[in-house]
């Protein structure tokens, strides 16, 4: 032991707020960002953790969840929320079920892939005309912290909130 | 049979066995709510498509409850991924009834692949779903509920709605009303 501070990798840090918060179901669709995260979830004996094909259907899932005492998130490209809106309306905020959606957000700073660029930059728009509660990874802020806060603001408000983690967070890996 | 000949069967069924129903948008939620209204019944009033994951997510958070959802043919195709996930988790206390009558029943009874040559039995088994029953016949359903609590049946039916009253509970009133149960430790 140095007596230092562990420095965690983004991967593991996002795990840890994820423990922090208590999430124990978890629903994923993969994204390059989330390579490391999804194993993390899906070997933690405290989490249950199933793929799903599509974000919708994750929403879905995670609701029936919720219904069945769960404390539930999904990890997801921010394509997904394109693929999850009429749930997100229609479902969770019809019947004020909370979720918390983890999002790699890309066609922001540094994104190769031109395809990604609209709804990258359409995100956040998309987030605050639905009145959807987002967080965003701040200098000086834990990321554990910030997933902890997003759940916390999920259960108070009864409603879907996400987490946005651009390109240049993952890229902090150690 | 019509969907509200398979719809009595299940609520028989699910009266007599305590399990958790969730029912699919539009008027299949009209007819189970007027056949039978129980507070084990979640009637999913948006969403389309989604009546087969929520069930899914439920008999997976709950292992200790027994769930049934009721899903129509035009819910599995907007949502067939679900299938494939169904087979993968394969939970033992979830049943998942699929009304198949070839329509959009709540929209005009718009025509469904499923009534030109889409076969769902098939499309299941090929998601890798190993217990896919069919039946034809409302005594035929009711003969495999008896046997059966987990896997996927297929119910082929006829198009037609009855005329069941629209349901006047809030959103809020339905899930409170079920999450009392669904949320709480078996007995």
């Amino acid at each position: 032991m140095t007596g230092l501070p562990e420095v965690l990798t983004p991967s593991e840090a996002v795990f840890k707020g994820i423990k922090d918060a208590g999430i124990d179901f978890i629903v994923s669709v993969p994204c390059a960002n989330l390579k490391e995260l999804i194993p993390m979830v899906d070997e933690a004996p405290e989490i249950l953790h199933l793929p799903v094909t599509r974000e919708e259907e994750g929403v879905g899932i995670c609701a029936g969840a919720y219904m069945g005492g769960k404390k539930t998130a999904m990890l997801m490209q921010n394509s997904g929320l394109g693929n999850s809106i009429n749930a997100l309306a229609s479902l969770d905020m019809l019947y004020n079920i909370p979720l918390l959606m983890i999002m790699s957000h890309r066609g922001v700073e540094g994104e190769p892939i031109v395809a990604q660029v609209p709804m990258g930059e359409l995100t956040p728009k998309l987030l605050d005309t639905m009145e959807i509660p987002y967080f965003m990874p701040e200098s000086g802020v834990d990321p554990a912290d910030l997933i902890v806060k997003a759940w916390n603001t999920a259960v108070e408000m009864k409603k879907p909130v996400a987490v946005l983690l651009p390109i240049p967070f993952w890229r902090k890996q150690a | 049979m019509k969907r509200i000949d398979a719809i009595n069967e299940i609520a028989a069924k699910v009266k007599e066995s305590g399990a958790l129903l969730i029912g699919n948008i539009g008027i299949p939620c009209k007819e189970i709510h007027h056949v039978c209204d129980i507070p084990t019944n979640f009637y999913m009033l948006g969403s389309m498509g989604l009546a087969s994951s929520i069930g899914l997510g439920l008999a997976l958070a709950r292992p200790d409850k027994k769930v049934v959802a009721i899903d129509g043919d035009g819910s599995i195709l907007m949502n067939m991924g679900t299938l494939a996930t169904i087979a993968t988790q394969s939970p033992e206390n979830y049943l998942l009834v699929i009304v198949d009558n070839g329509a959009y029943g709540s929209t005009g009874n718009q025509p469904t692949a499923t009534s030109v040559v889409t076969d769902l039995a098939a499309v299941a088994r090929g998601a890798g779903n190993r217990d896919v029953l069919e039946v034809s016949t409302p005594e035929g359903l009711r003969d495999v509920l008896k046997k059966t609590e987990k896997g996927i049946i297929v119910v082929k039916a006829e198009p037609g709605n009855t005329d069941a009253p629209v349901i006047e509970m809030t959103p809020e009133g339905i899930i409170k009303r079920f999450m009392d149960i669904s949320s709480q430790p078996s007995h």
